[in-house]
């Protein structure tokens, strides 16, 4: 690979190391009541935001309430970022198409994994409902969408990227679009031998 | 039998005629009081569309109510009363155990107060928005009301003091705020103080206070008196600018009269605007000069960590006589019982307004400072001494209105001055002393108030008129009527009447400033990790009960939508009950109020985080409700409990529980 090649790949490799600090996910809710709105913040290890006032607010409709130390994610996510980081700089040093294109399918995996992931505890947080909640609707879940918006009951919810969710996007789509030049790119002709 | 008839008919045309004649004759008969003429676009200088918030905090003082009311303008929406010097049984204020402290004084607890000047607290001589002052002027006390919360954050008692009026404005950076005595009173020790009344001239001293508030907390302490002879003070304002380091004070009464004071006050041709330099008496104080006299009083404080008063009782003060200290105190003659004392944004002019006087007395600064200088003197007066009124006069606005009361200036070299008698503001230039403009009230204008108008740089745009009449003006409401404030723009060169709106108590000062100084500061709760409270429950785990002897106290809290505990049992007849609650919410607006049946004193209204007590004597054996008064979820009628109370000699085991549908099945 060209060397423009190997450093792009090496830069995006690092900058997984910035979703150690920033928030990777936001749900944001919004009700007559709330008119400053509501909004949890995923980070790698930790939830930030309003994760109490909610905790307070689902009670009445039996959802569970959500804790930094209900995800084991919290602990294993981290070095999981760490090891993406390492296999990408090491893919660069490396510098074979193959290494490339191993690490491109290390992350998209990966990030089918965190959505299906948080999929999951969304399934389980909307529907595993306390019996004995004070408001039951019929028919009524509360899983939080996956991605954009839905409406829970009173609260308008949206699911985005945080910053640490564009900066994913980004590396992978710069990571695959150095792959696509690198196909592209002719290889030089060989010495015309005698 | 004709003609009688015909005279009869013949005089009843003759009066019809003339009764028709007097109604159509513009000025044969009074028409009324002119009413307002607003012009049609004065609704949407008002109009703050719902969801929008006003341009400025209007903080106006409740007189009698002893409260402070906030108002939002241009709309004069009441947004808040705060209760500052009477007790509030819908907070709980002055009722829960916390509270009382904050209106306990040397009298003891006193439950009301009249309060009449509100003065935001200043920095470099411009209103900062960090607190609002107010006095209580019945039982002397000065209140500073803190605007991270909207609650009186401290009291000081005034000693020596009889009518706290003349109070509480503040110097430039807030380093003191002022009471000066309406009343002179006889001080010292119970022999000094239990003498004839008629020995007022030898026996009654006048005095005026300053009180430091200390910059991080708010406390109060006095930081010295000043004593003079005996008259009575009205009102004050602090120098700045040029004049920064002096305090003028107006008195009147320099008759010394001490009965029927309407007519023994009024002889004198001038009574006095009091010049202090406080900067010197700041000075001796500072150098141990002066001494300390009796003088109990107490100096309340708000810890907003334990949630709880903490008093301090001082047994004397310090007071300085000026006879001791030559430079600390002149007098400059003032016509006729002057009653406001204002200094122009600039701080060389000081507005005298007499209230009896057909004029408006202007002193010139530079020029008091050059009479000091040159001992121009017309004499003494108690052994201060008097200015000559020619020397320090900067001029007289000549025939400006009947019984002038208070003014406030814009920022832009006028002065708005308030008359009671001929019930209107007038606006003139304060260098040219000319009349620019004025515009009636509806009715007998008292104080008025610009946006900033007593401070170095007013915002201007509006003069609001607190009225002492208002007669027609709302819907009647039996013999007492609602106050009122007006509204006028004064951003074009005509003043223009906006709206009248309704206010609580009586207005007397009002203050405003630009909300945009105000509302960074506000508070959404109280952090529940920071409550020292001493018996704060942090979570529902740390409820309990526990009885001291006769006494019981519960632990308690509150979040949506239950108490904890509910259900209490145990309790027996001749028991005082303290109910300590905390507020778990760790939210804005999500408040939980506390009340239970036959309770003798209030309700209890808490804030998210904040922990208050209610003592509760149950009066009979039976089971009693307590439930929550604030609506605070969809639940909240659900939020309620019982208490049980047993005879004085049965043995029900004291207990406090919550009871989970899980447990009873």
């Amino acid at each position: 690979m060209k060397p423009i090649s190997r450093v792009m790949i090496a830069l995006a490799a690092l900058a997984l190391l910035i979703l150690l600090f920033v928030p990777i996910w936001r749900i944001d809710l919004q009700a007559p009541q709330y008119p400053e709105g509501l909004y949890i913040q995923i980070y790698a290890d930790h939830f930030a935001g309003d994760v109490e006032k909610i905790n307070g607010l689902n009670h009445y409709i039996g959802m569970g309430t959500i804790h930094d130390e209900m995800f084991p994610e919290f602990v294993y996510l981290p070095k999981v970022l760490v090891a993406l980081a390492a296999f990408g700089v090491l893919a660069a040093i490396w510098g074979k198409r193959q290494g490339l294109f191993a690490g491109l399918i290390t992350l998209t995996l990966f990030g089918l994994w965190a959505l299906y992931d948080m999929y999951k505890w969304g399934y389980s947080y909307g529907h595993d409902l306390d019996p004995r909640a004070a408001i039951k609707v019929e028919g009524q879940a509360y899983q939080p969408p996956l991605i954009g918006h839905k409406q829970l009951l009173n609260f308008d919810a949206w699911s985005t990227p945080d910053t640490g969710g564009w900066i994913l996007f980004g590396v992978m789509g710069l990571l695959a679009g150095v792959y696509f030049l690198e196909l592209r790119r002719k290889k030089p002709a060989k010495p015309v031998t005698a | 039998m004709k003609r009688p008839l015909l005279m009869t008919g013949t005089t009843l045309g003759v009066v019809a005629g003339a009764f028709l004649l007097m109604n159509s004759l513009p000025g044969c008969r009074p028409s009324g009081t002119t009413k307002s003429v607003v012009t049609g676009d004065a609704a949407s200088k008002v109009y703050v569309k719902p969801g929008t918030h006003d341009e400025f905090y209007n903080f106006v003082s409740g007189g009698f109510s002893g409260q402070l009311a906030v108002y939002g303008i241009p709309s004069g929406r009441l947004l808040r009363e705060i209760p500052v010097f009477s007790v509030d049984p819908e907070s709980g204020y002055g009722y829960s155990e916390e509270t009382k402290g904050m209106l306990t004084t040397s009298h003891g607890f006193i439950p009301w107060d009249d309060s009449h000047h509100p003065e935001l607290s200043q920095t470099d001589g411009v209103p900062d928005g960090k607190w609002c002052f107010i006095n209580g002027n019945n039982t002397p006390r000065i209140a500073l009301v803190d605007l991270g919360t909207f609650r009186t954050g401290s009291i000081i008692e005034i000693p020596n003091s009889a009518g706290n009026h003349s109070s509480p404005f503040t110097t430039g950076n807030s380093e003191y705020v002022v009471a000066g005595t309406r009343f002179s009173v006889p001080m010292g020790d119970d022999a000094s103080r239990d003498v004839p009344i008629k020995t007022y001239k030898e026996n009654f001293k006048g005095n005026v206070s300053f009180i430091h508030p200390e910059p991080e907390t708010g406390k109060m302490s006095i930081a010295f008196q000043i004593v003079t002879p005996g008259v009575n003070f009205d009102l004050s304002h602090a120098g700045k600018g040029p004049s920064e380091g002096w305090f003028f004070f107006s008195c009147y009464n320099t008759e010394q009269a001490y009965s029927l004071l309407e007519v023994n006050a009024s002889q004198r041709d001038k009574d006095f605007i009091m010049a202090v330099n406080w900067k010197l008496a700041e000075q001796l104080a500072k150098e141990g000069k002066g001494k300390r006299v009796p003088g109990k009083h107490h100096s309340n404080w708000w810890n907003h960590k334990t949630h709880s008063t903490e008093t301090t009782v001082y047994e004397d003060v310090l007071q300085l006589d000026p006879k001791d200290h030559p430079g600390l105190v002149y007098f400059m003659p003032c016509p006729k019982s002057p009653h406001g004392c204002d200094v122009d944004p600039t701080g060389k002019y000081i507005v005298g307004s007499g209230k009896l006087a057909a004029l408006i007395p202007v002193f010139s600064f530079e020029k008091i400072q050059k009479a000091i200088a040159a001992n121009d003197l017309e004499g003494d007066f108690g052994g201060i001494p008097v200015l000559k009124y020619e020397s320090v006069l900067h001029g007289e606005v000549k025939k400006p209105g009947l019984g002038p009361l208070h003014t406030e200036f814009d920022a832009n070299g006028n002065a708005y001055t308030s008359f009671f008698v001929s019930s209107e503001i007038v606006k003139w230039n304060v260098e040219k002393l000319e009349v620019v403009d004025r515009v009636p009230t509806y009715y007998s204008i008292g104080h008025l108030c610009v946006p900033g108008g007593d401070s170095k740089q007013p915002w201007g745009k509006y003069v609001i008129a607190y009225n002492k009449i208002t007669k027609d003006r709302y819907l009647p409401t039996g013999p007492e009527l609602t106050q009122s404030a007006q509204l006028y723009s004064i951003d074009g060169d005509k003043m223009e009447l906006l709206l009248d709106f309704p206010t609580t108590g009586e207005p007397h000062y009002a203050q405003a400033i630009p909300a945009e100084l105000v509302k960074p500061r506000e508070v959404k709760f109280f952090k529940i990790e920071e409550n020292e409270h001493p018996f704060v429950a942090k979570g529902e785990k740390e409820t309990k009960i526990e009885r001291r002897g006769k006494e019981v106290h519960v632990w308690m809290t509150t979040i949506r939508s239950h108490f904890a505990p509910d259900n209490i049992e145990g309790i027996k007849l001749g028991d005082e009950v303290y109910f300590h609650i905390t507020n778990l919410e760790q939210d804005w607006d999500v408040p939980h109020g506390f009340a239970i049946k036959g309770a003798a004193n209030a309700e209890l209204l808490l804030m998210p985080g904040e922990t208050q007590t209610l003592k509760w004597v149950p009066t009979r054996v039976g089971v009693t409700p307590m439930y929550c008064t604030d609506f605070c979820s969809a639940l909240h009628q659900e939020m309620q409990g019982y208490v049980r109370v047993s005879p004085a000699n049965s043995n029900v085991p004291l207990t406090a529980l919550t009871v989970s549908v899980d447990a009873e099945m």
